[in-house]
């Protein structure tokens, strides 16, 4: 592990006898998934429960003329048959825009389609019954009569005159625009070599492997709305469930067990899940959803549709002088709602470029809708294509001038003494570290002998190939995400901790968990500052009722956030009890500690009291206490981070992999990445998002794509033609960390759960193009099918 | 996702199978190991009115030499392929073939039988049976009949079987120690359905094939057994020889379009495995980039 | 016609007598039930492994076998196998790795990998990922996994030498 600098002088709270910061220590309660006794919403089953399955569309684009459900009314097991005109009466529709995206527009959108149906998917009608396969069984006796009309599907032609608008009311089918014009582009342009070329991205998804799903219970007697669900955000469902169901947020209960992953896809609200709540309200009885599979290829957010147009300008010594894109993105009938479908472009904009020194760069990016299921953020929002746009360009430049891609690298990668700085996008960085990154990656790769295995394999016709990708990383968001644009999405988190009657630990934070270690690392900090171990902490997650106010664990911000709060509070917890513990013991704070679960001298380490005895007396014996002491064993800290938008974080990656070509077969033979995420909490969870997020971006390198056809058909919307990355395909990935801590919080953490997906398919289609270098063939689209390679290479 | 309704007969014998079947006629599907049925019917692609479940047929499992045919039943599994020593020692094709057909839970529950009657033109079995010049054995209402694999395969999901029969066995010869196997496809990912695949048997002699029977699948509507192999048989193969071969195969195939390749594709990785075949079974690698189209 | 059908079985070593719909699924008559929501749905058309179970010692994917088809035969979840210790310590090493993140792949994933054991005391890595190769996880990246399975069979190695 390679420390840019020492880290923070008040980091030494953290840095203690016992202290489980930076340890691999195993996510606690994990048992409970390991024998199959895991909470998810899909296991729940409340009394008078119903199951909902809704009539999808199966035109891309149609006005409903009418809906006849009569026959499916009377069939065994229907309990009702609600469609969207019927629903409206109970549930408002939404608009999926912000206002600090100038210009971003949408339409309003339904729980269940009203007149008429904008994607192949759309809700029409739901059917609930007593179970889910009575349900389909009705399902198949409504009819819906649907007059067809034309589907936008290209999203090269959706600005044209002669497309049709999907949305009258709009004027033309452009949500967003956005252009970026910073330093002199045309100028750098006309001094240096240009490479241009158009990168084109295959839509995909997020494939949890738990489906979306939600069990509302609309309790009327109390005027209450419980909501189980497999969320990242409780709050922000809180919020949204009650602006639309005409309740205050306190007559709705989110709550979020065990969720089977989520990766983005379970951060929005989805018009079946607002549905659903209606019905209960409707209904006055508990109803279930839970997304089959081919509902959730239908209806699960998309993302990466792009295609877009690079240029990079490079100087015979290697300088890059600018880079310019044209960024075009298709995002289905609409903004989705609350964090809207323009982020994603957006982002592209701010971070293609990002970790080069260059300061010439131009950016346009439009998003249009279409008539195909929603686009919106899924893990790495945007980085990948920025990633991938940034670094082909770099690869191509230095082909353009023979430099090898290393070397091309080590002269533009912003210097790690050079911060604080800013991206010409306006993006500010505190600390990051390409060159320290790029150093380690080359000796854990052993590039030069890398290098020298491929040379001497091409001669035997054995074609390998070496790609290296440098990214920066959005983590840890302030309210300049989503907040300052109206949305009301918490940027903050707050955590509560206090000490139980017994010296335990129970602490509550609003941040959740969907698998990578929430609970572990607010136990590890908690149990760190307080100086109890580890299995002396509870923590309690995923409640509205039950936690503080926060955001949830999405966009690399639970550990950064969430993780600060926890050490606050348990900063303040802490000190109280040193308090309490100074006055029964007629000491002072400050001559007094806490470790191992008792109470110390600061000096000796003498041991003075047992916390469990100290808290016995607190809560029973208060009336042996010194007169005028009033303890407090809980203590609430909230954190939001103000000074930077972003904590940006850094890495390379490197891919190394074999073309068979004369099939176009890929084999992936080793990954490396090297972050830099400051602080690191537990090296094992952050490796270990890492992995998982290099292999969801390998499988979008190699693999995954949503394929519609011109009607706006999906037709791969199964897991047998859907391809995601298995076991068999994979390689094993190398991880190395270099250590900048922000200093905008003690804790120092930022964020790590993008980085993987940020870079591995830069990574991957530089080793492409890398091994088919003696073909001079370049490909610049993913996913690189063997169908893609194969024709690049002109055998068919 | 769930299956639409439907009636459930556990069939007692094969006789009682027959019977359920003469009763049900179309309507009925039998169910085997049930692994590309219940796919199907979760995703109410099919929704039989009964479902005629034969798996408690013990008499119909099993793999045994009878003189020199190998016979194999149709209830054996794949993973009984994997692991049997005749099948090992006669029709290593089979092994070979069956370590590609999906994953271990499926290869648990799949049958041979229910394998070749499904008729997936991507599937490896099918091909395989072709290769080994097998034979299919069925029962109906009036009798048992014997088909040749060549003449079984009909189309997609469509074989030589009628409604009221039942595949109850396959037999292949064995053509003693002279024969070799080749068996290569190509696939996305591992146990995916093969983008195109190649189940071979050769008999070579003094470097030359004496026989060579190209079972290729997933490249047209069925199973093809490839008459270019006559190019190659009792003669000297060299580049020249092989490319002629790869021209001939090219024509004679009329593979599907579908998400993983074009037609083009198909015939290209035809040529490429035919080439890598034959290079194997010569045990002469540099037949296999020999050939540059 | 397709009105219920008598089913008797083991479950966990347990008998159970049960009418159920032909149509029923081995998965959702676990899941619904007997309430063994151990064995997870993920795709329902037997290519995401999360409902793998044993029947008769093999295991297979509950989505694609009907309820009445394990008529006469032992099935054993993962709450059977975890209660009765038999992978105790293939469990330990997924905690160890963290070999699990969201843990929804995980019952299908322990359920295969401990086939494999069977099967294979010895496995290298590639036969790892290639037994594993029908079970998706979406969280991991599978190299935890690899390792875990890896390390389980060593230890039963070294345990049996």
């Amino acid at each position: 592990m390679t420390v840019t600098r020492a880290p923070a002088e008040s980091l030494s709270v953290l840095d203690r006898p016992n202290s489980y910061i930076g340890k691999t220590v195993p996510r606690p309660n994990l048992d409970r998934l390991l024998q199959g006794r895991g909470q998810y919403v899909s296991d729940l089953e409340l009394p008078r429960m119903a199951h909902v399955v809704f009539l999808r569309s199966p035109h891309a684009h149609a006005k409903i003329v009418a809906i006849d459900a009569s026959a499916a009314r009377r069939m065994s097991g229907v309990i009702s048959i609600v469609t969207g005109r019927e629903l409206e009466t109970v549930i408002t529709p939404w608009v999926g825009v912000l206002s600090h995206l100038k210009g971003l527009k949408s339409a309003p959108q339904h729980a269940i389609a009203v007149d008429r149906v904008c994607w192949q998917g759309e809700a029409v009608a739901a059917i609930v019954a007593t179970s889910r396969a009575a349900a389909e069984d009705a399902m198949e006796h409504i009819a819906v009569d649907y007059e067809e009309l034309a589907a936008v599907t290209d999203m090269r032609t959706a600005l044209d005159p002669a497309t049709p608008v999907i949305h009258a009311s709009l004027g033309d089918n452009l949500a967003f625009e956005r252009t970026l014009d910073a330093g002199d582009v045309d100028h750098a342009l006309s001094e240096s070599e240009v490479v241009e070329a158009e990168f084109v991205f295959g839509r995909h998804t997020g494939v949890t492997l738990e489906p979306r799903a939600v069990v509302a219970d609309w309790n009327g007697a109390e005027a209450r709305l419980t909501v189980y669900q497999g969320t990242q955000a409780p709050h922000m469902v809180q919020n949204i469930a009650a602006l639309h169901l005409g309740l205050r947020e306190a007559q709705v209960r989110v709550v979020c067990k065990d969720v089977g992953g989520s990766f983005g896809i379970k951060v929005h609200i989805y018009a079946d899940e607002m549905a659903t709540y209606a019905l209960s309200k409707l209904l006055r009885r508990p109803v279930k959803f839970v997304a089959d599979r081919i509902e959730s290829f239908n209806t699960d957010i998309h993302a990466r549709d792009h295609r877009c147009r690079g240029r990079i300008g490079v100087r015979p010594d290697g300088t890059i002088t600018a880079f310019e894109i044209e960024d075009l993105t298709g995002i289905g009938p609409y903004s989705m709602y609350p964090r809207t479908s323009a982020i994603e472009a957006n982002q592209v904009v701010n971070l293609v470029g990002g970790p080069y020194v260059t300061p010439n760069y131009r950016a346009r990016a439009r998003v249009v809708f279409q008539n195909k299921n929603v686009m919106c953020q899924y893990r790495a929002v945007g980085h990948p294509i920025a990633c991938s746009v940034t670094e082909g360009l770099v690869d191509l430049a230095a082909a353009k001038i023979g430099m090898d891609p290393v070397e091309i690298r080590r002269r533009n990668l912003i210097t790690d003494d050079a911060y604080p700085c800013a991206s010409p996008s306006g993006m500010k960085f505190e600390q990051l570290s390409h060159h320290a990154s790029l150093a380690k990656l080359l000796q854990m790769m052993d590039y030069d002998a890398l290098r020298a295995e491929q040379a001497a394999l091409r001669t035997r016709n054995i074609h390998r190939g070496i790609g290296i990708a440098s990214f920066i990383e959005v983590t840890n968001p302030s309210a300049a995400f989503y907040g300052v644009g109206g949305a009301k999405i918490s940027s903050q988190d707050g955590v509560a901790v206090r000490l139980d009657t017994q010296g335990s630990v129970i602490c509550q934070t609003s941040i959740t968990e969907q698998g990578q270690g929430s609970e572990s690392l607010t136990a590890q900090i908690v149990g760190s500052v307080l100086g109890v171990s580890m299995d002396r902490v509870r923590v309690t997650l995923g409640d509205t009722d039950n936690t503080p106010y926060g955001g949830g664990t999405w966009a690399s911000r639970g550990a950064g956030i969430g993780g600060e709060a926890a050490l606050q509070a348990a900063k303040a917890l802490r000190q109280n009890i040193l308090d309490v513990a100074a006055a029964i013991l007629q000491s002072t704070p400050a001559g007094l500690d806490i470790v191992d679960n008792r109470i110390v001298n600061a000096d000796d380490g003498a041991s003075r009291i047992e916390l469990n005895e100290l808290a016995r007396i607190v809560y029973f014996r208060p009336d042996t206490l010194p007169p005028g002491i009033q303890p407090e064993l809980m203590a609430t800290r909230h954190f939001v981070p103000r000074q930077y938008p972003f904590a940006f974080t850094n890495g390379v990656q490197a891919s190394w992999l074999e073309v068979d070509t004369e099939t176009g077969f890929v084999t992936l033979l080793k990954h490396w990445v090297v972050e830099d995420c400051g602080t690191i909490i537990n090296p094992q969870l952050v490796d270990e998002q890492i992995r998982g997020g290099v292999v969801q971006g390998l499988g979008a390198a190699l693999f995954e794509k949503c394929i519609y056809d011109e009607r706006g058909q999906l037709t791969n919307a199964n897991m047998a033609d859907y391809l995601v990355p298995m076991s068999g395909e994979m390689p094993d990935i190398d991880i190395g960390h270099v250590v900048s801590p922000t200093l905008e919080s003690e804790l120092g953490a930022k964020g790590a759960g993008e980085a993987g997906t940020a870079g591995a398919a830069a990574a991957v289609a530089n080793a492409v193009n890398d091994a088919l270098r003696p073909f001079g063939a370049t490909i610049t689209e993913i996913p690189l099918t063997p169908q893609v390679i194969l024709t690049a290479l002109g055998r068919i | 996702m769930k299956a639409a309704a439907f009636a459930y007969a556990r069939a007692t014998s094969v006789v009682n199978a027959l019977e359920l079947l003469a009763v049900h006629g179309d309507k009925a599907k039998v169910l085997s190991g049930g692994q590309s049925l219940m796919p199907a019917m979760n995703l109410r692609l099919l929704s039989p009115e009964i479902l005629v479940d034969i798996g408690g047929l013990a008499e119909l499992r099993g793999i045994a030499m009878r003189g020199d045919v190998l016979v194999v039943g149709a209830l054996t599994r794949h993973v009984d392929l994997l692991r049997s020593p005749e099948i090992a020692l006669h029709a290593p094709l089979l092994r070979d073939a069956v370590s590609h057909v999906a994953h271990p839970a499926i290869r648990n529950r799949g049958t041979i039988g229910g394998s070749l009657a499904h008729a997936d033109p991507a599937s490896e079995l099918p091909a395989c049976v072709m290769a080994l010049d097998a034979t299919i054995v069925a029962r109906g209402p009036t009798g048992e009949r014997r088909i040749a694999a060549t003449e079984f395969f009909k189309g997609i999901y469509e074989t030589a079987l009628s409604p009221d029969e039942l595949l109850v066995a396959i037999e292949a010869p064995v053509t003693g120690q002279g024969s070799t196997f080749f068996f290569q496809e190509y696939a996305r990912r591992h146990g995916d359905y093969a983008v195109v695949g190649l189940a071979a048997r050769a008999v070579v002699a003094a470097g030359r094939f004496s026989d060579l029977r190209l079972g290729f699948f997933a490249v047209g509507d069925r199973p093809l057994l490839a008459a270019a192999a006559g190019k190659l048989i009792n003669a000297s193969v060299n580049p020249e020889l092989l490319a002629e071969a790869a021209t001939a195969l090219t024509n004679e195939l009329d593979p599907q379009e579908d998400q993983q390749a074009t037609a083009a594709m198909r015939r290209h990785l035809a040529t490429v495995l035919l080439r890598r075949c034959v290079a194997a079974l010569l045990a002469r690698p540099e037949l296999a980039t020999g050939v540059a189209k | 016609m397709s009105a219920p059908v008598s089913l008797s079985l083991l479950v966990n070593g347990e008998p159970i007598d049960a009418f159920v719909l032909p149509r029923l699924n081995l998965a959702d008559f676990l899941r619904e039930n007997l309430k063994l929501t151990g064995t997870h749905v993920g795709c329902e058309h037997g290519v995401c492994g999360a409902c793998t179970v044993r029947i008769d010692g093999e295991i297979v994917r509950s989505c694609l076998m009907l309820a009445v088809q394990a008529h006469g035969a032992s099935v054993e979840t993962i709450e059977g196998v975890s209660d009765s210790g038999e992978i105790a310590d293939l469990q330990a090493a997924f905690r160890e790795r963290n070999a699990l993140q969201c843990g929804y792949c995980t019952p299908g994933m322990l359920m295969t990998a401990q086939d494999l054991l069977k099967h294979s005391p010895v496995p290298d890595r590639q036969a790892i990922r290639e037994h594993l190769s029908g079970n998706y996880c979406r969280c991991t990246g599978y190299q935890a996994i690899v390792d875990a399975v890896e390390a389980t069979a060593k230890t039963r190695a070294e345990r049996r030498t």
